[in-house]
Protein backbone atom coordinates (compact mmCIF):
# COMPACT_ATOMS: atom_id res chain seq x y z
CA UNK A 1 0.00 0.00 0.00
CA UNK A 2 1.38 3.39 -1.08
CA UNK A 3 0.19 6.69 0.01
CA UNK A 4 0.59 8.25 -3.49
CA UNK A 5 2.06 7.17 -7.09
CA UNK A 6 5.65 8.50 -8.34
CA UNK A 7 4.59 11.17 -10.81
CA UNK A 8 5.42 14.59 -11.94
CA UNK A 9 4.96 16.52 -8.56
CA UNK A 10 7.35 13.81 -6.96
CA UNK A 11 9.73 14.24 -10.38
CA UNK A 12 9.64 17.87 -9.41
CA UNK A 13 10.37 17.57 -5.98
CA UNK A 14 13.59 15.79 -6.26
CA UNK A 15 14.53 17.88 -9.31
CA UNK A 16 14.29 20.67 -6.42
CA UNK A 17 15.97 19.23 -4.08
CA UNK A 18 19.03 18.93 -6.37
CA UNK A 19 19.43 22.42 -5.99
CA UNK A 20 20.73 21.98 -2.72
CA UNK A 21 22.95 19.12 -4.21
CA UNK A 22 24.59 21.39 -6.28
CA UNK A 23 24.68 24.34 -4.10
CA UNK A 24 26.56 22.30 -1.54
CA UNK A 25 28.85 20.82 -4.29
CA UNK A 26 29.73 24.47 -5.24
CA UNK A 27 30.53 25.28 -1.40
CA UNK A 28 32.41 22.02 -0.97
CA UNK A 29 34.55 22.84 -4.22
CA UNK A 30 35.36 26.73 -3.47
CA UNK A 31 35.90 26.22 -0.10
CA UNK A 32 37.90 22.78 -0.39
CA UNK A 33 39.86 24.68 -3.45
CA UNK A 34 41.16 27.48 -1.15
CA UNK A 35 42.00 25.38 1.76
CA UNK A 36 43.62 23.13 -0.50
CA UNK A 37 45.85 25.66 -2.37
CA UNK A 38 47.09 27.09 1.21
CA UNK A 39 47.93 23.75 2.47
CA UNK A 40 50.14 22.57 -0.50
CA UNK A 41 51.44 25.43 -0.69
CA UNK A 42 52.27 24.94 3.25
CA UNK A 43 53.34 21.43 2.69
CA UNK A 44 56.17 22.50 -0.04
CA UNK A 45 57.36 25.37 2.11
CA UNK A 46 60.19 25.71 3.90
CA UNK A 47 58.93 26.17 7.73
CA UNK A 48 59.26 22.29 8.94
CA UNK A 49 57.04 22.43 11.83
CA UNK A 50 54.36 24.25 9.41
CA UNK A 51 55.02 21.22 6.65
CA UNK A 52 54.15 18.79 9.79
CA UNK A 53 51.24 20.58 10.47
CA UNK A 54 49.89 20.64 7.39
CA UNK A 55 50.71 16.65 7.50
CA UNK A 56 48.74 16.29 10.46
CA UNK A 57 45.30 18.09 9.29
CA UNK A 58 45.89 15.95 5.70
CA UNK A 59 46.21 12.95 6.99
CA UNK A 60 43.38 13.12 9.74
CA UNK A 61 41.02 14.33 6.70
CA UNK A 62 42.17 11.37 4.29
CA UNK A 63 42.56 8.48 6.88
CA UNK A 64 38.99 8.79 9.24
CA UNK A 65 35.35 8.36 6.93
CA UNK A 66 33.55 12.07 6.24
CA UNK A 67 30.67 10.55 7.76
CA UNK A 68 32.23 11.15 11.07
CA UNK A 69 34.01 14.22 10.14
CA UNK A 70 30.41 15.68 9.44
CA UNK A 71 29.09 14.02 12.77
CA UNK A 72 31.85 16.09 14.61
CA UNK A 73 31.49 18.99 12.84
CA UNK A 74 27.34 18.94 13.81
CA UNK A 75 27.37 17.86 17.21
CA UNK A 76 30.75 20.09 17.92
CA UNK A 77 29.08 23.24 16.89
CA UNK A 78 27.02 22.77 20.25
CA UNK A 79 30.02 22.06 22.49
CA UNK A 80 31.69 25.68 21.26
CA UNK A 81 27.69 27.30 21.91
CA UNK A 82 26.29 27.39 18.54
CA UNK A 83 23.31 25.84 17.87
CA UNK A 84 23.88 22.78 15.70
CA UNK A 85 23.09 23.56 11.91
CA UNK A 86 23.34 20.60 9.12
CA UNK A 87 24.06 23.60 6.52
CA UNK A 88 26.84 25.13 8.46
CA UNK A 89 28.30 21.56 9.56
CA UNK A 90 28.16 20.29 5.67
CA UNK A 91 30.04 23.51 4.53
CA UNK A 92 32.38 23.17 7.11
CA UNK A 93 33.42 19.37 6.36
CA UNK A 94 33.09 19.59 2.83
CA UNK A 95 35.02 22.12 2.56
CA UNK A 96 37.75 20.95 5.46
CA UNK A 97 37.92 17.35 3.90
CA UNK A 98 38.13 18.54 0.74
CA UNK A 99 40.85 20.74 1.17
CA UNK A 100 42.86 17.89 2.61
CA UNK A 101 42.39 15.91 -0.93
CA UNK A 102 42.85 19.06 -3.02
CA UNK A 103 46.07 19.67 -0.63
CA UNK A 104 47.21 16.63 -1.99
CA UNK A 105 46.53 17.05 -5.60
CA UNK A 106 48.00 20.42 -5.66
CA UNK A 107 51.39 19.21 -3.90
CA UNK A 108 51.55 16.50 -5.99
CA UNK A 109 51.28 18.71 -9.20
CA UNK A 110 53.63 21.50 -7.46
CA UNK A 111 56.06 18.55 -6.58
CA UNK A 112 56.33 17.59 -10.16
CA UNK A 113 57.94 20.97 -11.72
CA UNK A 114 61.55 20.11 -11.79
CA UNK A 115 63.86 21.92 -8.80
CA UNK A 116 65.71 24.07 -11.28
CA UNK A 117 62.47 25.88 -11.59
CA UNK A 118 62.69 26.52 -8.27
CA UNK A 119 66.21 27.55 -8.07
CA UNK A 120 66.25 30.02 -11.27
CA UNK A 121 63.64 31.82 -9.31
CA UNK A 122 65.84 32.05 -6.60
CA UNK A 123 68.45 33.25 -8.57
CA UNK A 124 66.09 35.88 -9.99
CA UNK A 125 65.35 36.85 -6.34
CA UNK A 126 61.91 35.15 -5.73
CA UNK A 127 60.81 34.63 -2.17
CA UNK A 128 58.72 31.57 -1.87
CA UNK A 129 55.22 32.98 -2.49
CA UNK A 130 56.04 34.72 -5.36
CA UNK A 131 57.98 31.67 -7.05
CA UNK A 132 55.20 29.79 -6.25
CA UNK A 133 52.59 32.21 -7.71
CA UNK A 134 54.34 33.11 -10.45
CA UNK A 135 56.43 30.47 -11.41
CA UNK A 136 55.24 27.12 -10.21
CA UNK A 137 51.62 27.12 -10.14
CA UNK A 138 51.24 28.41 -13.55
CA UNK A 139 53.14 25.58 -14.69
CA UNK A 140 51.51 22.79 -12.48
CA UNK A 141 47.68 24.20 -13.43
CA UNK A 142 48.22 22.04 -16.47
CA UNK A 143 48.79 18.87 -14.06
CA UNK A 144 46.16 19.49 -11.40
CA UNK A 145 43.40 20.72 -13.69
CA UNK A 146 42.69 16.87 -14.71
CA UNK A 147 42.39 15.48 -10.90
CA UNK A 148 40.13 18.50 -9.60
CA UNK A 149 37.70 18.19 -12.42
CA UNK A 150 37.92 14.69 -10.81
CA UNK A 151 37.55 15.30 -7.74
CA UNK A 152 34.60 17.84 -8.19
CA UNK A 153 32.43 13.99 -8.88
CA UNK A 154 33.22 12.72 -5.66
CA UNK A 155 32.01 16.31 -3.95
CA UNK A 156 28.97 16.28 -5.83
CA UNK A 157 28.51 12.27 -4.70
CA UNK A 158 29.80 12.86 -1.26
CA UNK A 159 27.11 15.88 -0.33
CA UNK A 160 24.75 13.00 -0.68
CA UNK A 161 25.70 11.96 3.18
CA UNK A 162 24.81 15.25 4.60
CA UNK A 163 21.26 13.78 4.19
CA UNK A 164 22.22 11.80 7.27
CA UNK A 165 22.25 14.59 9.65
CA UNK A 166 19.23 16.24 8.43
CA UNK A 167 20.02 18.26 5.13
CA UNK A 168 17.14 18.07 2.90
CA UNK A 169 19.25 17.36 -0.23
CA UNK A 170 18.72 15.33 -3.11
CA UNK A 171 19.17 11.79 -1.33
CA UNK A 172 17.46 12.73 1.43
CA UNK A 173 14.35 14.03 -0.75
CA UNK A 174 14.62 10.74 -2.47
CA UNK A 175 14.18 8.82 1.14
CA UNK A 176 11.20 11.24 1.75
CA UNK A 177 9.84 10.36 -1.73
CA UNK A 178 10.47 7.04 -1.15
CA UNK A 179 8.30 6.46 2.15
CA UNK A 180 5.19 7.59 0.74
CA UNK A 181 5.08 5.96 -2.60
CA UNK A 182 7.37 2.93 -1.87
CA UNK A 183 8.32 2.62 -5.40
CA UNK A 184 11.83 1.75 -4.59
CA UNK A 185 13.01 1.09 -7.72
CA UNK A 186 11.41 4.11 -9.15
CA UNK A 187 12.65 6.89 -6.89
CA UNK A 188 15.94 5.78 -6.29
CA UNK A 189 16.71 4.88 -10.63
CA UNK A 190 15.40 8.66 -10.86
CA UNK A 191 17.28 10.13 -8.17
CA UNK A 192 20.80 7.58 -9.54
CA UNK A 193 19.98 9.18 -12.95
CA UNK A 194 19.97 12.95 -11.41
CA UNK A 195 23.41 12.01 -10.27
CA UNK A 196 24.45 10.59 -12.86
CA UNK A 197 23.63 13.44 -15.34
CA UNK A 198 25.43 15.92 -12.57
CA UNK A 199 28.69 13.74 -12.24
CA UNK A 200 28.99 11.84 -15.92
CA UNK A 201 29.64 15.05 -17.89
CA UNK A 202 32.60 15.78 -15.31
CA UNK A 203 33.67 12.54 -15.30
CA UNK A 204 34.18 12.84 -19.26
CA UNK A 205 35.37 16.37 -19.01
CA UNK A 206 38.34 15.03 -16.38
CA UNK A 207 39.05 12.04 -18.70
CA UNK A 208 39.33 14.62 -21.96
CA UNK A 209 41.84 16.86 -19.74
CA UNK A 210 44.22 14.29 -18.64
CA UNK A 211 44.29 12.99 -22.30
CA UNK A 212 44.78 16.41 -23.47
CA UNK A 213 47.65 17.41 -21.21
CA UNK A 214 49.30 14.21 -21.17
CA UNK A 215 49.94 14.68 -24.46
CA UNK A 216 53.06 17.74 -25.15
CA UNK A 217 54.65 17.29 -21.53
CA UNK A 218 56.88 14.58 -19.76
CA UNK A 219 55.49 15.63 -16.02
CA UNK A 220 53.63 13.31 -14.34
CA UNK A 221 52.53 13.86 -11.09
CA UNK A 222 54.12 10.91 -8.89
CA UNK A 223 51.29 9.18 -7.44
CA UNK A 224 47.51 10.21 -8.60
CA UNK A 225 45.66 8.81 -5.48
CA UNK A 226 42.72 6.91 -5.84
CA UNK A 227 39.14 8.85 -4.98
CA UNK A 228 36.22 7.40 -4.11
CA UNK A 229 35.10 8.28 -0.73
CA UNK A 230 31.64 7.27 -0.52
CA UNK B 1 26.35 24.02 28.92
CA UNK B 2 29.45 21.48 30.04
CA UNK B 3 31.95 22.35 28.05
CA UNK B 4 33.95 19.93 29.38
CA UNK B 5 34.94 16.58 27.46
CA UNK B 6 34.51 13.76 29.17
CA UNK B 7 35.54 9.88 27.86
CA UNK B 8 34.19 8.43 30.78
CA UNK B 9 30.63 7.40 29.83
CA UNK B 10 32.10 6.66 26.18
CA UNK B 11 35.28 4.51 27.37
CA UNK B 12 32.70 2.01 29.12
CA UNK B 13 31.06 1.22 26.40
CA UNK B 14 34.16 -0.48 25.04
CA UNK B 15 32.50 -3.97 24.72
CA UNK B 16 30.22 -2.07 21.76
CA UNK B 17 32.91 -0.36 20.40
CA UNK B 18 34.67 -3.50 20.00
CA UNK B 19 31.51 -5.28 18.58
CA UNK B 20 31.20 -2.47 15.60
CA UNK B 21 34.98 -2.34 14.81
CA UNK B 22 34.31 -6.13 14.96
CA UNK B 23 31.18 -5.69 12.62
CA UNK B 24 33.02 -3.12 10.13
CA UNK B 25 36.00 -5.36 9.55
CA UNK B 26 33.73 -8.13 8.67
CA UNK B 27 31.49 -5.74 6.00
CA UNK B 28 34.25 -4.29 4.56
CA UNK B 29 36.66 -7.65 4.20
CA UNK B 30 33.65 -9.23 2.80
CA UNK B 31 32.92 -6.49 0.07
CA UNK B 32 37.08 -6.11 -0.79
CA UNK B 33 36.62 -9.91 -1.53
CA UNK B 34 33.67 -9.91 -3.45
CA UNK B 35 34.67 -6.60 -5.02
CA UNK B 36 37.35 -8.04 -6.07
CA UNK B 37 36.57 -10.82 -7.41
CA UNK B 38 33.76 -8.46 -9.38
CA UNK B 39 36.62 -6.21 -10.46
CA UNK B 40 38.59 -9.37 -11.87
CA UNK B 41 35.80 -10.85 -13.84
CA UNK B 42 35.39 -7.76 -14.73
CA UNK B 43 38.10 -6.08 -16.53
CA UNK B 44 38.79 -9.66 -18.22
CA UNK B 45 35.02 -9.27 -19.56
CA UNK B 46 35.64 -5.75 -20.52
CA UNK B 47 39.09 -6.27 -22.22
CA UNK B 48 38.92 -9.88 -24.05
CA UNK B 49 35.04 -10.25 -23.83
CA UNK B 50 32.23 -9.80 -26.84
CA UNK B 51 31.88 -6.19 -28.17
CA UNK B 52 28.62 -6.51 -26.22
CA UNK B 53 29.76 -7.94 -23.03
CA UNK B 54 32.47 -5.13 -22.85
CA UNK B 55 29.84 -2.26 -23.10
CA UNK B 56 27.44 -3.74 -20.78
CA UNK B 57 30.81 -3.65 -18.52
CA UNK B 58 31.46 -0.08 -19.35
CA UNK B 59 27.94 1.00 -18.56
CA UNK B 60 28.06 -0.60 -14.98
CA UNK B 61 31.55 0.97 -14.31
CA UNK B 62 30.16 4.00 -15.25
CA UNK B 63 27.00 3.89 -13.91
CA UNK B 64 28.42 3.02 -10.30
CA UNK B 65 31.12 5.27 -10.58
CA UNK B 66 28.90 8.70 -11.12
CA UNK B 67 26.68 7.66 -8.49
CA UNK B 68 26.79 8.06 -4.27
CA UNK B 69 27.20 5.15 -2.88
CA UNK B 70 24.43 5.86 -1.01
CA UNK B 71 21.61 5.72 -3.54
CA UNK B 72 23.24 2.42 -4.70
CA UNK B 73 22.93 1.13 -0.76
CA UNK B 74 19.20 2.35 -0.48
CA UNK B 75 18.38 1.21 -4.06
CA UNK B 76 19.88 -2.91 -3.15
CA UNK B 77 17.93 -2.27 0.44
CA UNK B 78 14.75 -1.15 -0.80
CA UNK B 79 14.50 -2.68 -4.58
CA UNK B 80 15.52 -6.70 -3.79
CA UNK B 81 12.73 -7.40 -1.30
CA UNK B 82 10.10 -6.39 -4.70
CA UNK B 83 12.10 -9.26 -6.79
CA UNK B 84 11.61 -12.17 -3.73
CA UNK B 85 15.10 -11.16 -1.98
CA UNK B 86 14.75 -10.83 1.78
CA UNK B 87 18.24 -9.29 2.23
CA UNK B 88 19.29 -8.62 6.23
CA UNK B 89 20.60 -4.99 6.75
CA UNK B 90 24.04 -6.01 6.56
CA UNK B 91 23.58 -8.44 3.65
CA UNK B 92 22.74 -5.69 1.75
CA UNK B 93 25.09 -3.35 2.69
CA UNK B 94 27.53 -6.32 1.75
CA UNK B 95 26.00 -6.53 -1.62
CA UNK B 96 26.25 -3.12 -1.79
CA UNK B 97 29.46 -2.32 -1.22
CA UNK B 98 30.52 -5.25 -3.17
CA UNK B 99 29.25 -3.79 -6.50
CA UNK B 100 30.65 -0.49 -5.86
CA UNK B 101 33.83 -1.69 -5.26
CA UNK B 102 33.63 -4.04 -7.96
CA UNK B 103 33.16 -1.24 -10.41
CA UNK B 104 36.27 0.70 -9.34
CA UNK B 105 38.30 -2.51 -9.24
CA UNK B 106 37.44 -3.02 -12.66
CA UNK B 107 38.63 0.24 -13.88
CA UNK B 108 41.63 0.46 -12.16
CA UNK B 109 42.68 -3.19 -12.85
CA UNK B 110 41.52 -2.73 -17.04
CA UNK B 111 44.15 0.43 -16.62
CA UNK B 112 46.25 -2.55 -15.89
CA UNK B 113 45.53 -4.58 -18.78
CA UNK B 114 45.52 -1.74 -21.15
CA UNK B 115 49.51 -1.26 -20.23
CA UNK B 116 50.70 -4.88 -21.22
CA UNK B 117 52.62 -4.56 -23.78
CA UNK B 118 50.49 -6.59 -26.92
CA UNK B 119 54.04 -8.45 -27.63
CA UNK B 120 53.71 -10.26 -24.46
CA UNK B 121 50.58 -11.70 -25.36
CA UNK B 122 51.90 -12.54 -28.85
CA UNK B 123 54.86 -14.07 -26.79
CA UNK B 124 52.69 -16.21 -25.05
CA UNK B 125 50.66 -17.52 -27.95
CA UNK B 126 53.78 -18.06 -29.80
CA UNK B 127 54.74 -20.36 -26.97
CA UNK B 128 51.23 -21.93 -27.33
CA UNK B 129 50.03 -21.08 -23.74
CA UNK B 130 46.37 -21.40 -23.51
CA UNK B 131 44.15 -18.62 -23.47
CA UNK B 132 43.17 -18.94 -20.14
CA UNK B 133 46.88 -19.15 -19.45
CA UNK B 134 47.69 -16.61 -21.11
CA UNK B 135 45.19 -14.41 -19.32
CA UNK B 136 45.25 -15.58 -16.06
CA UNK B 137 49.74 -15.53 -16.17
CA UNK B 138 50.69 -13.16 -18.92
CA UNK B 139 48.00 -10.64 -18.48
CA UNK B 140 46.11 -10.60 -15.02
CA UNK B 141 49.33 -11.06 -12.77
CA UNK B 142 51.47 -8.76 -14.00
CA UNK B 143 48.22 -6.15 -14.54
CA UNK B 144 47.71 -7.11 -10.71
CA UNK B 145 50.88 -6.20 -9.62
CA UNK B 146 51.78 -2.79 -11.46
CA UNK B 147 48.00 -1.36 -10.18
CA UNK B 148 48.18 -2.74 -6.71
CA UNK B 149 49.13 0.29 -4.93
CA UNK B 150 45.38 1.92 -6.40
CA UNK B 151 44.50 -1.17 -5.65
CA UNK B 152 44.99 -0.51 -1.93
CA UNK B 153 43.86 2.79 -1.97
CA UNK B 154 40.47 1.78 -3.28
CA UNK B 155 40.40 -0.64 -0.38
CA UNK B 156 41.09 1.73 1.89
CA UNK B 157 38.51 4.05 1.17
CA UNK B 158 36.28 0.81 0.81
CA UNK B 159 37.05 0.72 4.72
CA UNK B 160 35.46 4.12 5.35
CA UNK B 161 32.78 4.20 2.78
CA UNK B 162 31.61 1.06 5.43
CA UNK B 163 30.92 4.00 7.95
CA UNK B 164 27.69 5.29 6.01
CA UNK B 165 25.90 1.54 6.07
CA UNK B 166 24.36 2.64 9.18
CA UNK B 167 22.08 4.59 6.98
CA UNK B 168 20.05 1.46 6.23
CA UNK B 169 20.34 0.30 9.71
CA UNK B 170 23.32 -2.33 9.37
CA UNK B 171 25.49 -2.66 12.51
CA UNK B 172 28.60 -1.59 12.66
CA UNK B 173 30.91 1.33 14.19
CA UNK B 174 29.82 4.39 12.95
CA UNK B 175 25.85 2.46 13.76
CA UNK B 176 27.10 1.72 17.56
CA UNK B 177 28.36 5.36 17.66
CA UNK B 178 25.34 6.43 17.04
CA UNK B 179 23.06 4.59 19.79
CA UNK B 180 25.85 5.43 22.09
CA UNK B 181 25.31 9.20 21.61
CA UNK B 182 21.82 8.31 22.21
CA UNK B 183 22.15 6.78 25.12
CA UNK B 184 25.16 9.01 26.71
CA UNK B 185 24.66 12.40 25.32
CA UNK B 186 28.39 12.13 25.01
CA UNK B 187 28.13 13.08 21.06
CA UNK B 188 31.58 14.84 20.39
CA UNK B 189 33.42 12.54 22.71
CA UNK B 190 32.15 9.47 20.94
CA UNK B 191 32.71 10.84 17.42
CA UNK B 192 36.36 11.74 18.68
CA UNK B 193 37.08 7.83 20.00
CA UNK B 194 34.95 6.34 17.02
CA UNK B 195 37.13 8.87 14.34
CA UNK B 196 40.30 7.68 16.38
CA UNK B 197 39.48 3.96 15.96
CA UNK B 198 38.77 4.72 12.29
CA UNK B 199 42.28 6.21 11.87
CA UNK B 200 44.04 3.16 13.84
CA UNK B 201 42.14 0.98 11.18
CA UNK B 202 42.99 2.53 8.75
CA UNK B 203 47.08 2.75 9.42
CA UNK B 204 46.99 -0.95 10.31
CA UNK B 205 45.18 -1.73 6.90
CA UNK B 206 47.44 0.14 4.82
CA UNK B 207 50.30 -1.95 5.85
CA UNK B 208 48.18 -5.19 6.05
CA UNK B 209 47.59 -4.21 2.46
CA UNK B 210 51.74 -3.19 1.88
CA UNK B 211 52.75 -6.71 3.22
CA UNK B 212 50.48 -8.61 1.28
CA UNK B 213 51.45 -6.87 -2.17
CA UNK B 214 55.19 -7.70 -1.15
CA UNK B 215 54.07 -11.35 -0.29
CA UNK B 216 52.13 -11.83 -3.64
CA UNK B 217 54.39 -9.94 -6.01
CA UNK B 218 57.75 -10.56 -4.28
CA UNK B 219 59.40 -12.29 -7.69
CA UNK B 220 61.15 -9.81 -9.77
CA UNK B 221 59.68 -8.57 -13.10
Amino acid sequence: MSLRDFGPNELMFLLLATRWTVLLALVGFAGGGLIGLIVAAIRVAPARPLRWLAAAYIQFFMGTPILIQLFMAYYGSSLLGYRPDPWVAAAVTFSLNGGAFFGEIFRGAIEAIPKGQWEASTALGFRFVRTLRLVIIPQAVRLMLPPTVGFMVQIVKTTSIASLIGLTELARAATQVNTVTFQPVMVFGTVSLIYFALCWPLSLYAGYLERRFASGTTLKIEAPLAVSAV
Amino acid sequence: MQTALQFGPVLVHLDLLLRGLEKTIQLAALSILFGTLIGILGAVGRSFGPRFLSWLIACYVELIRNTPLLIQLYFVFFSLPLFGFKLSSNTAAIVALSIHLGAYATEILRAGIEAIPEGQIEAAKSLGLSRYRIIRHVVLVPAARAVYPSLSAQFILQIMGTSIVGAIAAEELTAVANNLVMQTFRSFEVYIVIALIYFVLVQAASLLFAGIGKLMFRWKV
